[in-house]
């Protein structure tokens, strides 16, 4: 019998369960390497070679190496691990969360300002969109 | 006899803290947030607390994915701050209170809550950013702190109702300690935020202050309210707030509202203070 995940429906969101944990176990592992000073020093100096002292998948690889957020949380990332990545290139959570939505920082800083992304239309997948239209 | 005073709950949002180690709270953007914080320095000055059950989550420093335990508490005498990835914050090292810790893990353990004992461990911004906006930045900081940590990272974190509970077990505890000393009990986290995917940015403003009407007059129905309504409702980062119910596990049925602030945007996250005293 598999387990209720009563949250495979909330729309541009994976939740960080058990099956994405086993998925992800190594590649969030590699990202905790980089709390170190020297791993990130080595791991800038050649990163497809540091990758491949992890056990993990050619496509978790590829995502780290393409910086795609979305795709690594996909394959088992979750955000506070991939901080250790997105900290080591000197980027922001503000930032990294922009790319995740595909706006520019900019807009999302400013739709932050204006209160956040609205949750109308945004509880469900194939809910209608709000009238404004965020 | 050691007594539960007050409670504390504030959102723990990291880049409040960089704001703070770098010279920038009085900027337009972080100064609204701040000021929200100015009567909590005065409050907490006149209260004089001895120590402070601080209950916040771990994200990814102390604790890796080798070990996840769902509720840590920190029996050392000092904790560092951790070093995310950028250096560790430039504020004091935390002392604990081992005897009143190991008194609360005892007695909770007793009243069948599992926890897991740490002798040695960092404490990340979400315990230090709480520190910093009711302390400032001390020299040293003027409470012992005993560090709860939650596990709120890998799905699912533990119930809002275990969290009450737990929150009247640790009273329980706190009553039953020898000492004659003036306890808090802090909740950390929230308010609405979400940090992944294309849903990032997410804020939910009526339910929030929704949520903090009903934590301050009906905790024990709020507590109730399963995770999917966070994740669905607060973002899923917001499923955080079920610390703040250990928080008012802890005090009477009735209590004073001292404090209250809301405040949109700290980054990506919506901020919520509260602060809450015992007594009629």
């Amino acid at each position: 019998m598999s387990l209720e995940k009563p949250y495979s429906d909330i729309p541009g969101t994976v939740i960080f369960d058990a099956d994405q944990a086993r998925k992800g176990y190594h590649l969030n592992q590699f990202c905790m390497s980089l709390m170190k000073a020297d791993n990130r020093t080595r791991f800038k100096h050649d990163e497809r070679a540091y990758l491949d002292e992890w056990p993990m998948s050619e496509d978790q690889k590829r995502a780290v190496l393409t910086r795609d957020y979305n795709r690594m949380i996909e394959l088992g990332g979750n955000i506070y691990f991939l901080a250790k990545l997105f900290s080591t290139d000197g980027k922001s959570f503000q930032y990294t969360a922009a790319t995740m939505t595909g706006m520019t920082q900019e807009a999302y800083a400013t739709m932050m300002l204006n209160g956040g992304r609205s949750p109308e239309g945004n509880r469900r997948v194939g809910e209608a969109p709000a009238k404004e239209g965020k | 006899m050691a007594r539960i005073t007050a409670g504390v709950a504030t959102s723990h949002v990291p880049a409040i803290g960089a704001a703070l180690d770098n010279g920038r709270a009085a900027e337009p953007y972080w100064k609204p947030l701040f000021a929200g914080y100015d009567f909590s320095k005065d409050w907490i000055a006149r209260q004089k607390p001895d120590v402070a059950v601080l209950v916040y989550n771990d994200h990814a420093s102390a604790f890796s994915l080798d070990i996840v335990p769902t509720f840590a508490i920190g029996c050392a005498a000092s904790f560092q701050p951790a070093d995310e990835g950028w250096g560790p914050r430039p504020v004091p090292a935390v002392a604990g209170h081992p005897e009143l810790a190991s008194h609360i893990a005892q007695s909770v353990i007793q009243q069948d809550f599992d926890l897991t004992i740490v002798n040695r461990m960092d404490v990340d911004h979400g315990l230090t950013v709480p520190m910093s906006l009711m302390f400032g930045q001390p020299e040293r900081w003027p409470v012992r702190v005993i560090p709860l940590a939650v596990n709120v990272v890998l799905f699912p974190p533990p119930s809002g109702r275990r969290c009450f509970e737990l929150g009247k077990a640790i009273r329980r505890a706190v009553e039953s300690f020898d000492e004659d000393i003036n306890v808090q009990v802090w909740g950390t986290g929230g308010m609405s935020h979400q940090l992944q995917g294309p849903r990032a940015g997410l804020i939910n403003r009526e339910w929030d202050n929704r949520w903090l009407d009903r934590l301050i007059d009906d905790p024990e129905e709020l507590a109730k309210m399963p995770h999917i309504e966070y994740l669905r409702e607060a973002g899923s980062e917001g499923v955080e707030l079920v610390m703040w119910l250990i928080m008012r596990g802890a005090l009477d049925a009735r209590v004073r509202t001292m404090h209250r602030f809301y405040h949109v945007p700290a980054s990506n996250t919506a901020v919520g203070h509260i602060i809450l005293e015992n007594g009629q």
